[in-house]
This record gives C-alpha cells, structure tokens and sequence, in this order.
C-alpha cells in the first residue's frame, strides 16, 4: 500500500514542481539589461578613486603620501613639491606634484581612503574600468582628480599671502 | 511511376527535411527562450533582434572548430557514428500524414510523403530503434572508457524504454485498426482525440518518450559529462552538431508522433472540415507539436535528473506493467463494447 502513496506522493510533487516553474513563468523576468540600464550601486561603494578639492578649488591633497604608505598593495605613488602663494596647489605646505595609482595592483580595499588626514582621496563610484594596454593602467593625477566645483577657480591659484596657513582643515566626523 | 510522382516525393522530402533542420535551429533558440522564462530570466536577446540569429551565431561557432579525432580511435566508425544517428532522426517523419488531399495544379498531392504505408507505426518504432547502434558505436569508438559506459548506458536506456513505448503505440492501433497513421487521424476525426480514450496511453507515451530521446529528467547520458562522460565527449566541432541536432529533432518528431496518435494530429474539430481547412492542415499539426514541445521544455525545467538505477527501474518495473495493463483494458473494453469502435 506504500507503494501506492509513494507513486502518489510523486506524482504530486511533479505536478507541484510543474506549477511552480509555471508560475515563475508568468511574472516578469529580474534581468538587468546592462549596458542599456546600470544597476546603482550601495552606499560606500569601492569603485574607482576621486582626488577632492575644496569649494574654492584649491585641491584638498597635501602630498603627504599616508595613502601610498597604508596601501597593501603598494599601488600608489606620490611625489611632492612645495606650494608658493604664486601657485597654490593646496592649501598648506605642501602639494602632490605626481600622483599615480597602478589599476593592476590597486585591490580596492580603501584603505588609502581610510588614511588620508584631509579626505582628499576618496573611492567612488565608476566600476568601468576596462583598459587595453599596460600602460594605461597606471591612472595618474590629471585623471584622478574631480573638476573644479561650481565657485571655485582652477589650480594653481595665485592668492593673498598669509591666508593658508594650515594643511590638515578642522573637520567634522563622517557620516557614512 | 511517373516524373511527375517522383518530383512530387522528391519536393517533400526536401521540404520535410529542410523543415527539421530549421525546426531544429529555432528549437534550440525556442528552448533557450523558454527555459530562461521559467528561470525568471530573458533568453538570449544580443545576437539580432529578439536573439533570433543566436542559432545562426552557434552554428558558425561549431563550424569553425577544430575536428578532434582521438588517436587510438576507429576513424571510420567515430566519423560515422553521428550520421547513423542523425539520418533515422531525420527519416521517421516520413509516414506522418501533414494534411489531407490537396488539388494543385490538377493534381491530387497528399501532404504527406508515405502517410499510406499500410505498417506505418512499426516503421516508426523501427526507425527509431536504428539511432541505438550510433549511440552505442559513438561510445565505443572513442577509445575512451567513460565515454563506452556512457554509450552502454545511454543504449540501456533506450532500449528499455522502447518497449513501453511500442506498446503505448498499440492502443491507438487497436482504436483505429490499422497501422497505418493515415488511418488513425481519419478515425481520430470519426470519433474523437485519442488522448479521451487512452489517457494511460498517452501519460506512458509521454514518460518512454522523454527517456527515449535521452532528454531530461532522463538525460544521464548527457549530464555524465558532469559526472565522468558521455557517449560523445570526444566529439567536436560539426559531428558534436550532429550529435545536438539528433536530440532537438527527436524532440520534434516525438511530439510529431504524440500528436498524430493521441492528439489528432492534422484535424481541428470545426476547422478542418472547411472545403479551405485542407491547407491548414500542416500548421495545425504544427501548432500541437509547437505545444508539446513546449511541456517537454517544461519538464526540463522543473524536474531532477533521475539515477540510472531508478531509471532502469521505472522502465522495467512501472511503466511496462502500466502499458500492458493498458493494452489489456483497451483491447476488454473493445470486446465487451464493440459498437462504439466500429470501423
């Protein structure tokens, strides 16, 4: 007799089965169609990195290279040079002459985020990264750095003497 | 024997077997569409509009690859196993009746090529018997041992699956009496579908047929390439097409077969005895296949592979009791109950 229950139990779960894929059938697919539409990504996405600067434009880097000494990967490279009031890059002493992170070697970890004192490198929100040779792995400064904001004017910045006196700004705690 | 009867055959065939080839391009497409469907995704979309050249897309891919032929293997036998495959695929159609009697031209065509062979359903289970010998020598001259015990047992499989499908043939014989398939859609059109009196019947058609095709939930030979290997892992480039091509078009032909027996085949019930119905005839027996096909997409989609050992099992120990009971219940009541079945 449990033989029969047993067909009868398969034969239930078959049509079970079959009701299930049908109903599936029916609702609408969750396919994405990438390129044509992106997926927005989460908050405190790693994507690619962002150089920032101050409203006023100067830019917030400080050649300090933390982000280069933090970096498990040894991706980045920084090179500084001295700021005059003529041509201010940055306010502060100092400024990031060169600035190159090697895409190949860069794991995105954030780190180099985490340890920036002035919040000037940043990681954002571009995943298209795709690239056809080696050479244009290594991502420089003039690639990396954000336009200049609605207000500010471009570096370098001739200024009054005297006003930027401070490298690392008071800041407040971030929020995400 | 006339030029004009053989240009008349020889028009069908090549339409019949053109028809399949494409048949099985888009159905290749159509599956991929339809299990992406039930996965609650689309299908292949990029190749042309709607993904339609995507079958175009995989048959250029397959031409241009490289043919392996394994070292120590039977070369004559490796190239060929997929001919002694595909062909008896290809050929079973040609006793299925696509229509009726059409007038062109003044002539009277039938739209279909033997559709009148007085043994057409033992032809069919003939024929198909043929595609167990390419399975079986594809296998073995791979000279490769996983690929021989896949062959074995994909052979195993079909063969006793055969059985039961031979006698789910018997039912609708006895209904119409004859073997003939001409002769069983003019009686399914005198007295109804036989999918309303052998609906047993029609279940164990369905089951053996899967199995027999080597399609899911019965395609251990396929999927032992997950496993270890199947009968044609040594295969590439075109014969591995052949290879492809013999499953979709059984596919084809097996739902072909189904609607013919059990659904009717050519005959709508008010359509097709219209003086114009006669034309419409192929693409309604288009139209049951297309069906069909789509439930044996559906059962892939739904259903586990079963082992070979419950395979085997069901084949001997269920479904061919089943069928034979019903062949015994069909042939009683025809006896106690002679007057509905008169022909």
């Amino acid at each position: 007799m449990s033989f029969v229950k047993d067909t009868l139990d398969g034969v239930k779960a078959t049509f079970t089965g079959l009701a299930t894929t049908f109903r599936e059938m029916v609702r609408p697919p969750v396919t994405i169609q990438y390129p044509e539409e992106k997926r927005p990504v989460r908050p405190r996405f790693k994507g690619r990195h962002v150089l920032k600067r101050y409203d006023n434009g100067l830019e917030k880097c400080i050649g300090c290279s933390l982000c280069s000494a933090a970096c498990p990967a040894d991706a980045i490279f920084v090179e500084s040079a001295e700021n005059t009031d003529d041509e201010r890059y940055s306010p502060g002493e100092r400024y990031a002459r060169v600035y190159e992170i090697n895409m190949l070697r860069c794991i995105f970890c954030g780190y180099c985020e985490d340890a920036c004192p002035t919040e000037a490198i940043v990681l954002g929100d571009n995943y298209e990264l795709s690239f056809t040779d080696r050479r244009s792995s290594i991502y420089t400064k003039e690639f990396l750095i954000e336009p200049v904001p609605e207000g500010g004017k471009a570096t370098p910045q001739k200024v009054e003497p005297g006003i930027y006196t401070r490298s690392v700004p008071a800041m407040k705690d971030p929020e995400d | 024997m006339d030029v004009a009867l053989w240009i008349e055959w020889i028009i069908k065939a090549l339409i019949l077997v053109l028809g399949l080839l494409t048949g099985f391009a888009y159905l290749t497409y159509m599956e991929r569409k339809f299990l992406a469907r039930f996965q609650n995704r689309y299908g292949p979309n990029r190749a042309g509009p709607f993904g339609l050249l995507q079958p175009v897309a995989d048959g250029v891919k397959l031409i241009f690859k490289e043919e392996l032929i394994p070292a120590q293997a039977d070369k004559l036998i490796f190239m060929a196993a997929p001919i002694i495959t595909t062909v008896p695929a290809l050929i079973i159609l040609g006793v299925l009746p696509f229509g009726g009697v059409v007038n062109i031209m003044g002539r009277e065509v039938p739209l279909s090529i033997a559709g009148n062979l007085n043994v057409g359903v033992l032809y069919i289970a003939a024929i198909t018997s043929i595609s167990v010998y390419g399975i079986v020598l594809a296998g073995w001259s791979s000279n490769n041992k996983y690929a021989t015990m896949g062959g074995i047992r994909s052979s195993a499989q079909m063969i006793s699956y055969e059985l039961a499908l031979a006698l789910s043939f018997v039912g609708p014989i006895m209904l119409a009496g004859s073997l003939s398939l001409a002769d069983i859609v003019e009686e399914q059109m005198r007295i109804g579908w036989f999918i309303i009196y052998q609906p047993i019947g029609f279940v164990i058609f369905l089951i053996a047929a899967l199995a027999e095709i080597n399609r899911a939930p019965f395609d251990m030979p396929e999927a032992e390439q997950e496993l270890t290997a199947g009968y044609h892992v040594e295969y590439s480039g075109m014969k591995f097409a052949l290879f492809m091509m013999t499953e979709y078009i059984k596919m084809i032909v097996v739902s072909a077969i189904a609607a013919t027996l059990f659904l009717g085949g050519y005959h709508l019930p008010f359509v097709t005895d219209q003086p114009w119905g006669v034309w419409l005839g192929p693409f309604i027996l288009i139209g049951k296949i297309i069906l069909l096909l789509w439930g044996i997409i559906w059962v892939r989609a739904t259903l586990p592979r079963v082992r070979y050992d419950q395979l085997m099992a069901m084949g001997w120990k269920v479904l061919l009791p089943i069928a034979l009971f019903n062949v015994f219940l069909t042939s009683v009541i025809m006896v106690l109950f002679p007057n509905w079945f008169s022909h």
